[in-house]
């Protein structure tokens, strides 16, 4: 078979709130991720229901790709705006798909190819709302892409005489771009192999938390956290899950554990502040080591902060939130295929150690879309942890019993003769509470001691990807995986010496592992999305080694490989920049 | 009649309460007592969970599974335990503070849910935990070392929940503990959500609302009244002052509760679940 040259093309589909910009880029990434193709789809919208600016990017490649791409090769414009704000990024092959009839006076130094999609809509289907399907066949008759393929996805996604329709606007885009495109487009698209699922990490999660058999979610709507709520609401009836939308965070956290005392596997999710009202709640999970798992999906705050945009601002405070010492896992998925299975390990986490896990994304990762690999169920692990079997005749159950590791053996109520109790007050191993001061000794020990194998057992610690040895280390964590990932490649493409350390378990911190690499490493940066570089302030505190350098973003859009390379270029020895 | 019951009294007994001589809780922790025991409910069928105050300590004082929550919070964890194992009889208990103060929220959305639990409210128009301040619930003109000029108006707590949708609303008076635990027994029989507002005499910090001003006040419903009658308990849920009824202000039966409207609840409790990833499988073709 010839072996066939890469490509990676970026689409990007720009108009109003409520123009369809992301129905458009789903169906595209969906069409290429049937064609065997890895697709990379983030969005860029506003806090507004109608109007403004929305953009969604579509990067499709032959390899695997994490990361959205700035430069532009085919740009969809359902309004005028976008073709005059994103100019800048076309690249010089590239590319500008318009409806001439009703998008005028249009300037542009890339190639301009007006389809008239109102018009054939209304021809073709008697429906002039179907102009962006005109635009999606347009698109694809440019890259020769197998348009069975198209007819296929909207067959299944709108159905019935929709669907059809549909398949009708997308030939009728199709065929016109067939007559009418007359220069040669620079990049095929044609399908490579077996279709991949394309889906969000907010979707990757809520999949993860199926799978993991969790019957029990309560949670409170924000951005960018929401659509975790409304797909387990979907499936509730078909996967027998609890679902509630509680009248605050407050309730929703301290639900979540209700529910977990007896007996389920719980969670929920949030943005920033709404994670702020669940602190007390936290440390109720802390105290009453019920198992909890909690998703954070960051955006810039503090307080409401940028409601539609990415940060990975709340890091410090997560580690730390609530008052007193009690154990906790926070772990930030890498990707949107690690969001499925962060998720996994977090459920098994909770259960086995018996606290709060939390589950840290940001809207960057919540809201982008990937192509991955079909989530292979078998080899999805479900473990409860510890569990009470009842001896017969006794009720000395104690829920907090002090043992070795630290962890007692669960029971759940509504078991004939064992009662179960526990208490935010300080307890005694039964779960009365208590002021003695050695009880409280026994069960802050108790807890520590959780905290301890947590650390050495639970969390798998981070490795060192490239050489044991270089001029230039990265470090990051969570969502600007894909970023740091292709920065390095093109370091490496470059021929610099780089080397790249990502955390995605971050709590506890393996703070030895990372350490040793730090020892190794010449001139280091974090790269984190926040202002004040909370990972390298993390380090410091836990290895008492100093990352000089950072690459912060915290405009509220995501980190791009470009931002990493330009940033090193001005501030990196790599480059010859003096320190 | 107690030893006529196949579950004895002294099941019930749990650690030695630290309340005050004399303190009106005592009343109320024989009549959760006697109500479970006449019922018939053993303390691992029965799930407590109570808020911090002086009356959220009540679940340590008798015997069942317990689950002492923060301030305020008891309603949540309450109502997501009874979803999670609806056989449970789940029966949350708070102060006035913990209830209508600092967990309002929950106490109204929980009302207009319906969930199947009993809400006890120790209402001793103070907050006696942290020694002596103003309440929701304190009268006007309470004069506390925070109110130096006295209370301002308190809250109705049987008007909000007639107002907010609660099916069950009930005064009692933990002087007169026949009437408590009959309450109680009436609010644990009641499907949805059922609360029970305890005027509960503070030996120490409330010098005002004593057992003999209660006892003064307190009148039990005349057996013409209809709790079925929403404007009439309306009505009856304003008097406040020289006469204080007492008994089931206002009922309604026959309503779905939360749970009832759970599609995931259709199949028994998902507490007996079993897990299966698998499952999920058939979720995934939706991505393709
Ligand atoms: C978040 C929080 N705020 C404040 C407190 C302090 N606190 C404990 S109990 C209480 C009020 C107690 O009053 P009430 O609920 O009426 O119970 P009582 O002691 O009167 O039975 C307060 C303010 C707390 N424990 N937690
Ligand atoms: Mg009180």
């Amino acid at each position: 078979m010839a072996v066939k040259r890469p490509v990676d093309v970026n689409f990007m589909i720009g108009g109003e709130a409520g123009q369809g910009v992301q129905s458009v880029g789903v169906l595209l990434g969906k069409v290429f991720a049937r064609g065997g193709f890895h697709v990379f789809a983030d969005q860029d919208y506003e806090s507004r229901i109608r109007g403004g600016h929305n953009f969604m990017r579509v990067r499709t490649s032959s390899r695997k790709t994490e990361a959205v791409s700035e430069t532009v090769d085919m740009l969809l414009a359902i309004n005028k705006e976008t073709i005059d704000l994103h100019q800048p990024e076309l690249a010089s092959s590239g590319v500008i798909i318009y409806d001439g009839d009703t998008i005028k006076d249009v300037k542009s130094n890339g190639f301009l190819f007006s389809v008239p999609m109102a018009r054939l809509a209304q021809e073709k289907t008697g429906d002039k709302l179907m102009s962006n399907t005109v635009a999606l066949g347009a698109a694809l008759r440019l890259v020769g892409y197998d348009m069975a393929l198209m007819d296929g996805l909207l067959r299944d996604h709108f159905g019935g005489d929709v669907g059809e329709a549909n398949v009708k606007a997308a030939h009728a885009g199709y065929d016109y771009a067939a007559q009418n495109f007359r220069t040669e487009f620079p990049h095929r698209l044609e399908p490579i192999g077996a279709a991949r699922m394309f889906l969000t990490g907010n979707e990757a999660i809520a999949l993860g938390a199926i799978a993991a058999g969790c019957k029990f979610i309560a949670a409170y709507p924000m951005t960018p956290a929401t659509p975790i709520l409304e797909y387990l609401a979907t499936k509730a009836k078909d996967m027998d899950i609890l679902v509630v939308q509680p009248e605050d965070e407050i309730a929703a956290i301290n639900m979540a554990l209700g529910a977990s005392f007896a007996g389920l596997r719980a969670m929920t999710a949030t943005s920033g502040s709404g994670f702020c009202l669940m602190v007390e709640g936290l440390g109720l999970a802390g105290v009453t080591e019920t198992p909890c798992v909690i998703v954070n999906g960051q955006r810039p705050g503090p307080a409401v902060g940028l409601p539609t945009r990415t940060e990975q601002g709340d890091l410090a405070f997560v580690v730390h939130a609530a008052c007193g010492d009690f154990p906790r896992a926070v772990l930030a998925p890498a990707t949107i295929e690690d969001a499925f299975w962060v998720t996994v390990k977090a459920f098994n986490l909770a259960e086995r150690y018996q606290v709060p896990v939390i589950i840290l994304t940001d809207h960057y990762l919540a809201g982008s879309y990937a192509t991955v690999d079909k989530f292979d169920m078998s080899r999805v692990t479900i473990d409860r942890g510890m569990v009470y079997a009842a001896a017969p005749g006794g009720d000395g159950y104690k829920r907090h019993k002090v043992t070795v590791n630290g962890i007692s053996p669960r029971a759940f109520p509504g078991q004939k003769e064992v009662l179960v109790a526990t208490d935010s007050d300080e307890h005694d191993e039964a779960g009365h509470l208590t002021e003695s001061a050695e009880e409280r000794r026994a069960q802050v020990q108790k807890r520590q001691r959780k905290a301890f194998e947590l650390k050495h057992h639970g969390i798998t610690p981070p490795e060192l990807r490239g050489p044991k040895r270089a001029d230039l280390t990265l470090i990051g964590w969570g969502s600007t995986y894909g970023a740091i990932k292709e920065a390095v490649e093109l370091l490496l493409r470059e021929g610099k010496s780089a080397n790249w350390l990502h955390l995605n378990e971050l709590w506890p911190f393996p703070a030895e592992p990372v350490a040793d690499i730090l020892c190794d490493a010449k001139e280091s940066f974090v790269v984190e999305s926040n202002a004040s570089g909370q990972l390298a302030q993390i380090i410091r505190a836990e290895t008492g080694k100093a990352v000089e350098g950072k690459i912060l973003r915290y405009d509220g859009r995501p980190i791009t490989p470009a931002y990493i390379v330009d940033h090193l270029r001005k501030e990196s020895c790599c480059y010859g920049n003096v320190k | 009649m107690v030893t006529l019951n196949r579950v004895k009294t002294e099941e019930f007994v749990g650690l030695k309460p630290a309340w005050c001589p004399g303190c009106g809780n005592f009343g109320i922790l024989n009549a959760v007592n006697r109500a479970l025991v006449e019922l018939e409910l053993e303390p691992w069928q029965v799930l407590l969970v109570s808020g911090i105050g002086q009356a959220g300590k009540l679940p340590h004082y008798t015997r069942g599974n317990v689950f002492n929550s923060l301030h305020g919070r008891p309603i949540p964890v309450a109502v997501a335990a009874k979803m999670a194992n609806p056989e449970l009889t789940v029966i949350a208990v708070s102060g006035d503070g913990d209830a209508y103060g600092e967990g309002g929220n929950h106490f109204l959305h929980a009302m207009r849910r319906n969930h199947d639990i009993t809400y006890l409210v120790h209402d001793n128009q103070v907050y006696a935990l942290t020694k002596g301040q103003a309440s929701p619930t304190s009268d006007p003109g309470f004069v506390t070392k925070t109110t130096p000029e006295g209370a301002v108006t308190p809250l109705n707590p049987i008007a909000v929940a007639i107002v907010a949708g609660a099916t069950f609303v009930a005064r009692s008076f933990a002087g007169d503990i026949d009437h408590l635990s009959s309450m109680i027994k009436a609010g644990i029989s009641h499907k949805g959500f059922a609360l029970i507002d305890v005027l509960q005499p503070c030996v120490t910090f409330n010098h005002q609302n004593t057992y003999k001003w209660y006892r003064e006040r307190v009148y039990k419903l005349e057996s013409g009244y209809d709790p079925a009658d929403r404007n009439a308990a309306c009505a009856k849920a304003l008097e406040w002052g020289d006469r204080i009824p007492i008994g089931v202000i206002y009922r309604r039966e026959g309503e779905p509760t939360f749970e009832d409207r759970l599609v995931a609840l259709k199949k028994g409790p998902p507490v007996k679940q079993a897990l299966d990833p698998r499952r999920a499988e058939s979720l995934l073709a939706e991505f393709m």
